[in-house]
């Protein structure tokens, strides 16, 4: 019995000792202090806690520099120049980086850890960026796999953004989540009315923010979001546009669609929408109310998978094709392309092959 | 009963005659996994030599203050293991602290020196050999130099082998495993040079 107790008070006095050494080193090699962040030459001092990464510290701070990964080093959006105090650069920030711009100091801003000062450039675009609180008007089942989320903004009370624009969603702790993450989301309304704001979702098997969206908002829970971000987003000019959609990629080509009709645009405008088949087509009512107004639009929904008892008289197969199908030369048109990362390569080659620049065709690929 | 060796030629032999991973053929996983590139062979060979040196002399400690005294000797696996998973937790925080590349590098197989068998082999052969303090801390450091040795060395031949033609089914681990097979049987040269006991 003796033996027993002194065993197990050797190992747990042990156990103590080893435990109290291993918090010591961790409260001293972990702190790393009071840092100081120079952005953009003394422009703006700010005094953070270290040991966090840049982009989540910098969001702590009221600064949102883009990022559709939530910080997981898989967009390659967060790039910022770090001038001083970065430390060498990680293989994980390598294969989104070019030579040049390595050379410049710019770094994934979600892969930099703050250990000491560091001084940094901000585009002054980066400091519009805000944040959002808002609260669920409404949840509509738009396909099986697709819900629109109506939110109204409450403060600040209107968002500011151009149609194509995406927004970082805040997912909360829930069941499955054990910390908050941000994932990136295109905004489906209109710039017209700036007070609420649709989001379409789609639901990914176990994907953090589309399974909280699915399975336990509410209406009236509130939303954090922040934004806007993102390049793609209408031109102008008086060149023929050629959108093509997949899935929920229609969100931000509605919210371009209703910033066209709004100005009372002339343009010529074709919509290709290709989805698997009719039940899995969405905002098609919408989309004839804007054709109504805008005089040279045409709407070519193509269905990949339609079986038989839909009795779909329309394109058919792989939307690329369609296109392919339709257009001969497309060296004067513009394209907007949204959606399936696949599609969004291949139309790309399409339009290359049949003409077009590259700098006239503009994409967000929704990975 | 104390062995006759001094402490100078167990760490001469702990290299190479009786070497860690070439002899005893401890610690392969880490060894295999981080051997693609020298500088980080190095890192890691670095930190397999600061944990079992270390812990070699701890464990002696516990060994002979703690458990015999108190007959605890049944206890020894377990407290030498966790002894050694405290150590790694604190040169994981080192060196992510002063690092931070390697400690990127090196992912996962810096915690796992924890599992690394040639850490526990060290601990228990010197308490099976019968060492004093001093022959297990020469042990133990001998023995890290031995396991850097080996990885270093492993880590420059696949350098020098990346642009060779090797047969496409044994590229990666075929060509590893046959490359240290051929390095045990030259340090095979060496056994019997030294009895460590």
């Amino acid at each position: 019995m003796l033996q027993v107790a002194l065993g197990l008070l050797a190992l747990s006095l042990l156990a103590a000792v080893l435990a109290l050494l291993l918090e010591t080193a961790d409260a001293y090699l972990m702190d790393y202090g009071e840092c100081e962040i120079d952005i953009n030459e003394g422009d703006k001092v700010l005094k953070v806690q270290g040991g966090g990464k840049l982009l989540s510290t910098l969001m702590d701070q009221g600064i949102f520099v883009p990022s559709a990964c939530g910080g997981r080093g898989s967009c390659g959006l967060c790039k910022l120049r770090v001038l001083d105090g970065g430390g060498p650069v990680l293989p994980t920030e390598t294969p989104y980086m070019e030579p040049e711009e390595l050379e410049k100091g710019t770094r994934l801003s979600c892969q930099v850890k703050v250990r000491n000062d560091l001084a940094l450039e901000i585009p002054p675009e980066l400091f519009l960026i805000k944040e959002y609180r808002t609260r669920v008007m409404g949840l509509k089942d738009l396909t099986s796999t697709i819900k629109e989320v109506r939110l109204q903004m409450v403060e600040p009370a209107e968002i500011e953004f151009k149609p194509g624009q995406f927004i970082q969603f805040e997912v909360p702790e829930y069941e499955g989540c054990p910390e908050p993450v941000y994932r990136a989301y295109s905004i489906a309304s209109s710039a017209e009315t700036p007070g609420e704001l649709k989001l379409c979702i789609t639901k990914v098997e176990g994907g953090l923010a589309t399974t909280y969206v699915h399975q336990y908002l509410k209406e009236g829970d509130e939303v954090t979001l922040n934004g806007p971000y993102g390049d793609f987003y209408l031109r102008d000019s008086d060149r023929e546009m050629i959108m093509i959609a997949t899935g929920s990629g229609l969100a931000p080509l509605m919210s371009i669609l209703y910033q066209l009709a709004a100005r009372g645009s002339e343009r010529k405008v074709t919509l290709f929408f290709g989805t698997r088949a009719k039940a899995d087509l969405f905002y098609v009512d919408e989309i004839e109310g804007l054709g109504e107004k805008l005089p040279n639009f045409r709407f070519v929904p193509v269905l990949s998978d339609s079986p038989e008892e839909e009795g779909w008289e329309g394109e058919r197969g792989i939307v690329t094709h369609a296109v392919d199908r339709m257009y001969e030369d497309c060296s004067d048109k513009e394209g907007y392309l949204c959606g399936n990362p696949l599609m969004i390569d291949s139309a790309v080659e399409l339009f290359k092959r049949k003409g077009l620049e590259e700098d006239r065709i503009y994409y967000d690929k929704f990975a | 009963m104390e062995t006759g060796l001094s402490a100078s030629t167990i760490l001469f032999a702990a290299i190479f005659t009786n070497n860690i991973l070439l002899t005893n053929f401890l610690g392969m996983c880490s060894f295999l996994a981080i051997s693609r590139e020298v500088k980080s062979a190095l890192g890691l060979g670095m930190a397999v030599t600061f944990v079992m040196t270390c812990t070699a002399g701890l464990n002696y400690l516990v060994y002979y203050k703690l458990l015999l005294p108190f007959d605890l000797a049944h206890f020894r696996f377990i407290i030498f293991i966790i002894v050694i998973a405290a150590f790694v937790q604190l040169v994981e925080m080192v060196v992510e602290r002063y690092s931070p590349l390697l400690y990127v590098v090196l992912g996962v197989f810096l915690p796992l020196i924890t599992v690394n068998c040639a850490i526990l082999g060290v601990a228990l052969f010197m308490i099976i050999r019968d060492y004093t303090f001093v022959q297990c801390v020469a042990y133990g450091f001998g023995g890290g130099l031995g396991w850097t040795l080996a990885i270093v060395a492993l880590g420059g031949i696949r350098e020098k082998i990346r642009k060779a033609p090797i047969p496409k089914g044994l590229e990666g681990p075929g060509i590893t495993l046959i490359v240290t097979g051929l390095m045990a049987l030259s340090f095979m040269g060496f056994s019997g040079m030294i009895q460590m006991q």
